[in-house]
């Protein structure tokens, strides 16, 4: 074990990569002379030159497309798109090619594609450059969604990505590049399609994924610690495949969720969330789910106008608070 | 070479009228387009290709399935959506695909082809490989982003990829001219510094000729566009009665039908006799009527499969619900 950050788990994972198969090459804007706009391809041109750690042109399309037909050969390209906000422009790509390409034409070829790419917003980059709008990709059967909120899952889940046959797309965050975790050393991927319980609790669920997952760890602990509240929380992990089960299980255990998530609300990951828990728990269910989402505006500029539209810990506290509320409302005492 | 450019053209013209057929009948459902009036383009290209080079497409690709060597019940039976299809009855006439033949593809959207075939040229390049990328589309998709963002690509890059724009001077029903700035289409390849030549599409010799060149060109490192003209018999799907076009433009379209031309000129040479033509005819009349027969007897694929092409690599929880199950029992 060593305590590395998310961006270095990344790094770590995409150079082992490289350097067990040759048929691994990361594809991109400024990954190479540059090191990438968040770095986490720092030293890789050097390491391994300029056939495999390919600088493209401002063209998200066309080499997110290329990448694909390579892949589609057998390569397996780990493409970098800057932000999530610019998958916008390989849209058609990646939901009307990688995702069906494997089953429209009977299985006959296979897409063993990577797409990196990080969400989030807090940075003050304004509306078109701070969206979470994995769900788009989430909800295309033929792609897998990951969203690590961990050092150790951003290496674990980089790796199952990599050696996956099928389009990936790996959701990293601008806010999490700097946290800190404990990462196992070995090489060990994690298995796409399951959801960790990252903390036992035994009063309330709360589900989350990427940052809010992180945040959701923090907010239990507080809790815990200044009010004996018991928070089990769950990390998705896995937006495609969805984890239900593991979902529903903790529900039916703590008779009550929140879901926590970066996301505009109406429709979001979130409303799924609560719709598998009313599919699979709603006899189990002492309070209606609660979900924290992002306020539905385009993401302003201005510091306080940006903050108050994020969700937060404070939120997430609020909201577990009220649900803990109900319940005992409910409940005969 | 001449008499087998021929019989493929022949071929590609009788399979098209059968699937016209067949879908007046219903036998076949969704789009289909047909390459009535494309035969001496698909018979020259293709037999310009190695066996190993790739061939990517779009949704008017029946004619190129049968030239790269698929067997036409194969094709037939993936329009009638069966399992001896060459998609195994997932793709339909829209989106044909052989990994023996390398033929990588119909795509139904338009350009969306061209990025896969860069990456595929990518990919050759890569490892080092000989072989070159053929990526065929209309004359509409040059106006569409991913063309100029591929072309800038494999030109930077100096990708095996020769583009092959067939111009049949109609996208759906708005002409090159209402569509296209500069229509002469093979010159956009300029704006990337990259080689180009337009060639008479309706002359196979000239076709192959033209291919030839490119592909040699592609080989070196030098990506490559080729623009084909030739017109479109029909509509541009089997339901479409192209009433955009008037009469005159009709019946000169099918003067200078190409298998038509491309016959009489043979007989001038004396490579072809009447005897000869009724027999090419009768033997495709044949292989096409076979080939019905057999996507009629092809079974349907069954339900249980309907999972089964989701993903290549199976990891837990992928859903696997019919419409109307619940989640949880």
């Amino acid at each position: 074990m060593s305590v590395i950050s998310y961006r270095q788990a990344l790094h770590d994972a995409l150079r082992g990569e490289m350097l067990r198969d040759d048929d691994v090459f990361l594809i991109g804007e400024e990954i190479g002379l540059f090191e990438g706009s968040y770095k986490i391809t720092a030293g890789m041109l050097a390491e391994f030159g300029p056939k495999r750690v390919r600088d493209t042109p401002i063209a998200e399309e066309g080499f997110t497309g290329a990448a694909i037909g390579a892949a589609m050969l057998g390569l397996r390209p780990v493409v970098e798109i800057m932000t999530i906000n610019f998958s916008l422009l390989a849209l058609d790509q990646i939901v009307n090619h990688a995702a069906k390409i494997y089953g429209m034409f009977g299985g006959q070829a296979r897409v063993p594609l990577v797409i990196r790419t990080p969400g989030g917003g807090g940075q003050q980059l304004g509306a078109t450059h701070s969206q979470n709008i994995e769900l788009y990709y989430a909800f295309v059967p033929g792609m897998k969604v990951v969203a690590p909120s961990s050092p150790a899952d951003a290496k674990a889940l980089m790796l199952a990505a990599i050696r996956d046959d099928d389009p990936v797309l790996v959701l990293e965050n601008l806010a999490l590049y700097n946290t800190t975790g404990e990462v196992p050393d070995h090489d060990e991927p994690a298995e796409i399609g399951r959801a960790a319980v990252t903390r036992q609790g035994a009063d309330i669920t709360v589900v989350a994924y990427s940052r809010m997952a992180a945040v959701a760890l923090q907010v239990a602990a507080r809790l815990e610690e200044e009010e004996g509240i018991d928070v089990e929380v769950i990390d998705l992990r896995s937006l495609r495949p969805l984890d239900r089960d593991t979902i529903v299980a903790s529900v039916r255990k703590t008779n009550c969720a929140v879901v926590l998530e970066d996301d505009w609300l109406t429709y979001g990951i979130g409303a799924e969330i609560a719709a598998t828990i009313s599919d699979g728990a709603f006899d189990w269910l002492d309070a209606p789910v609660r979900r924290v989402a992002m306020a539905e505006v385009p993401l302003p500029y201005a510091k306080p106008l940006e903050t108050a539209a994020l969700p937060s810990a404070a939120d997430a506290i609020t909201a577990i608070r009220e649900t803990l509320d109900a319940v005992a409302r409910r409940r005969p005492s | 070479m001449l008499l087998a450019f021929y019989r493929q053209m022949v071929l590609v013209r009788r399979f098209e009228e059968r699937a016209a057929r067949a879908y007046t009948e219903a036998k076949i459902g969704g789009y289909c387009h047909l390459n009535l009036g494309e035969e001496a383009t698909v018979a020259g290209l293709m037999a310009a290709l190695e066996p190993s080079d790739y061939v990517f497409t779009n949704y008017r690709e029946h004619g190129y399935a049968l030239a790269r060597g698929i067997a036409p019940e194969r094709v037939m039976a993936e329009l009638y959506g069966r399992t001896d299809g060459v998609s195994r009855g997932w793709g339909g006439s829209m989106h044909m695909f052989d990994v023996a033949s390398r033929f990588m593809g119909g795509y139904g959207i338009v350009g969306g082809q061209v990025p896969l075939a860069t990456g595929a040229a990518l990919a050759i390049d890569y490892r080092g490989g000989a072989e070159a990328v053929v990526c065929l589309m209309g004359d509409g998709t040059t106006n569409i982003g991913a063309f100029h963002e591929s072309l800038n690509i494999a030109a930077l890059w100096e990708l095996p990829i020769v583009y092959v724009v067939v111009n049949n001077g109609l996208g759906m029903g708005t002409p090159v001219e209402r569509s296209s700035a500069e229509p002469e289409l093979h010159k956009r390849a300029s704006a990337y510094r990259m080689a180009s030549a337009r060639v008479d599409g309706n002359d196979p010799v000239a076709v192959f000729d033209a291919a030839r060149v490119a592909l040699d060109s592609a080989r070196a490192g030098r990506p490559y566009l080729l623009e084909t003209v030739s017109g479109r018999l029909k509509g541009h799907s089997v339901v479409d009665p192209a009433r955009y076009r008037s009469r005159a433009e009709a019946e000169a379209l099918q003067a200078a039908d190409p298998v038509a031309a491309y016959a009489v000129r043979l007989h001038e040479q004396g490579v072809l006799t009447d005897d000869l033509i009724a027999g090419i005819d009768a033997e495709a009349t044949a292989i096409v009527a076979a080939a019905a027969r057999f996507a009629d007897e092809s079974p349907h694929p069954e339900v249980a499969t309907l999972f089964d092409y989701t993903y290549a690599t199976s990891v837990p929880n992928d859903s696997r619900r019919l419409p109307g199950e619940a989640l949880f029992a």
